[in-house]
């Protein structure tokens, strides 16, 4: 089965204006938009930017707006967003400067979950949320595996605080130090989060937790961060002397 | 700094609704409900200035007071107080950790008790009016 689409694709250099590019696509609608992007670039304009790598939703490099809304564009498949003969509207990650069409500048992250020394192995226990259904028969703590957050910036692309201030450390640095908080709070995970643009500065919006991809829920780790962060202030005022 | 910066002239995007989420429909919800609350407050003050301007002044509005257009009125502060409280509830709760699992369905639970509420108000508000 071969579907075609109207792939509309956001256009800007760094310091220019936007502007929207159409491409009539042909695919097969089990494909996925990142397919859909390749096949544009592939058969109509080489000078299409955007990034990817691996194609299974781990490497977290094809983030993207697929109608509005933040998507993983590699395991998006065509019909779930669009019909056949329908309009399919991709654009850069908000929040974030833009380098050039879909790639955007995500340094700023990174240097944040640098600041609360995110790593991305860690403990089998420690790596699984509490609430998992299924949690490993043998969790040993000499067991390591991946942490779900796969550092795609989706989170921060739909926060609407992360929308109007480029100083909230944002939902990704917050769930990281969460992540890390429950090894050890220490006075360099409080300094980053304890503050008017950490853990604070969420409005519940609960976005981060809708459009994660890999079911990390930052929002339910900002709040947990928050419950952390009070405990800690309570036992150091009663441990004061 | 292009337009896909975060910046606050973006603000306005706040009351877009499309392709959001519930928790982003709770957002908007607490943020006009707060805004039609600071409005209300403002105004109020000024018809307590009128207590200045003597008694007569006050009770002209007191007259004024009883139309229909302010007790419409009224009845959206009411409702904005008690959707803004319930919303508060849910915040406050999350925000200590409790019940952010189930921060949807806490969130419709307070809105439908707050529109019990707020009719249980209005038809004692406009029942009242005919005494």
């Amino acid at each position: 089965m071969v579907w075609t689409i109207e792939l509309c694709i956001a256009r800007q250099k760094a310091g220019s204006e936007r502007h929207y590019q159409t491409y009539q696509i042909e695919i097969d609608p089990d494909e996925y938009v990142l397919d859909a992007v390749e096949k544009a670039w592939a058969f109509y304009d080489r000078s299409l930017t955007f990034r990817h790598a691996c194609h299974h939703s781990t490497c977290g490099a094809c983030g993207m707006l697929v109608n509005g809304v933040e998507k993983l564009t590699c395991i998006t498949p065509i019909r779930s967003v669009v019909q056949d003969k329908g309009r399919l509207l991709i654009e850069p990650l908000r929040n974030f400067p833009i380098l050039s069409d879909l790639v955007v500048d995500t340094s700023s992250m990174f240097n944040n979950l640098n600041k609360v020394s995110f790593n991305q192995v860690a403990s089998l226990p420690a790596a699984c949320l509490p609430y998992e259904s299924e949690q490993p028969e043998h969790a040993h703590p000499e067991y390591e595996r991946l942490v779900d957050c796969i550092e795609c910036g989706m989170c921060i692309s739909a926060c609407p605080i992360s929308l109007t201030s480029s100083d909230y450390i944002g939902p990704a640095v917050l769930a990281a130090a969460q992540h890390e908080s429950i090894q050890s709070l220490s006075p360099r995970i409080l300094e980053v989060v304890d503050n008017k643009n950490g853990v604070w500065r969420c409005h519940s919006a609960y976005e981060c937790s809708a459009v994660c991809p890999s079911g990390v829920e930052p929002g339910w780790r900002i709040m947990k961060m928050r419950q952390a962060v009070i405990a800690h202030r309570i036992k150091s005022f009663f441990s004061s002397d | 700094m292009n337009n896909n910066d975060p910046s606050s002239h973006h603000f306005l995007r706040w009351f877009d609704p499309r392709h959001k989420s519930i928790g982003t429909i709770a957002f908007i919800i607490n943020r006009f409900s707060a805004l039609g609350l600071t409005v209300y407050l403002i105004l109020h003050l000024v018809v307590l200035s009128k207590l200045a301007s003597g008694g007569q002044a006050y009770d002209e509005f007191l007259i004024l007071a009883k139309s229909p257009v302010i007790k419409i009125g009224e009845m959206f502060v009411i409702a904005g107080g008690i959707i803004h409280g319930a919303n508060g509830v849910r915040i406050a709760l999350n925000s200590f950790g409790f019940l952010v699992k189930i921060q949807k369905e806490l969130f419709i639970g307070l809105m439908i008790l707050s529109l019990a509420i707020i009719f249980y108000f209005g038809v004692h508000m406009f029942s009242g009016a005919q005494n």
